[in-house]
């Protein structure tokens, strides 16, 4: 486990980058998290950033592509237009989640 | 010396069974969620999960098929595949892995190229019409060569 400076703050990360302490994250991080995998975050990004922290929350495990299109109603396309790339990786470290660890 | 990231990926499907599709679909889906390009080539029966009468009626095979653990004779009783395939895709359903029709389009939208094999649409007398719209084309195997150029092929 290593530290990282995050929008001006020490954050708790793992050597890929994704947040080991939830109570750590805030917008700026997400924000800050983005901007190095060159992203810039619009609301399309937020719903799908809020989505998986609130489902997360509920459920404790990071939602998988399915459940993002049935359950949060956003479609496969989007999520790759939007996090381009590795989306559910990118989409997790920015919403400060874990990694996400399914096969599908 | 740090290992070089795989670019991407060509993967053949050539069976038509529920095990025999999913881990093509699976690791094209796969390459699509680490950012590695990924085609998908379909052959032989493989071609069922693209064909729109076959790809929701795809089942495990109970028969020849030694790993599953059923004597050859119990797993030719009528209705034994349908037993087995609906047992398999409750559990799928349960790990919120999508049905074959689903996955397809899935894998589609999230960038991946599905083609047919010219020989094998030849062969059973098949037609663009046929394939589900995903489907980018009925290519050679000499066209499918060309296109996996500069990164590595899965055969399946």
């Amino acid at each position: 486990m290593a530290t990282k400076e995050i929008a001006g703050k020490t954050i708790n990360v793992t050597e890929e980058g994704y947040l080991t302490d939830q109570s750590q994250w805030t917008k700026e991080v997400a924000q800050a998290i983005a901007a190095e995998e060159g992203i810039t975050l619009t609301d399309a990004h937020w719903r799908v950033i809020d989505f998986l922290r609130k489902d997360f929350a509920e459920t404790g495990v990071l939602a998988s592509m399915r459940r993002i299109n049935k359950t949060g109603g956003i479609p496969t396309k989007d999520l790759y237009d939007l996090f381009p790339e590795g989306p559910l990786k990118k989409a997790a470290r920015i919403a400060g989640l874990p990694k996400p660890t399914s096969c599908v | 010396m740090a290992e070089e990231k795989i670019k991407k990926v060509s993967i053949i499907c050539s069976k038509g069974s529920l095990e025999g599709v999913y881990p093509p679909l699976i690791m094209a889906n796969g390459a699509r969620m680490e950012g590695i390009e990924a085609n998908l080539f379909f052959t032989f029966f493989g071609m069922d999960a693209i064909t729109k009468k076959k790809y929701k009626k795809i089942k495990v095979a109970t028969v020849g098929n030694p790993a599953m653990g059923i004597p050859t004779l119990i797993g030719a009783l009528p209705g034994m595949s349908a037993l087995a395939t609906m047992m398999m895709k409750k559990k799928m359903d349960a790990l919120d892995i999508p049905p074959v029709d689903e996955f397809i389009e899935m894998i589609s939208a999230a960038g991946c190229k599905l083609y047919a094999c010219k020989a094998s649409v030849d062969m059973f007398g098949l037609k663009r019409e046929d394939f589900v719209d995903d489907v980018q084309g009925i290519i050679t195997v000499g066209e499918f060569y060309a296109l996996a150029a500069g990164g590595q092929i899965i055969f399946t």
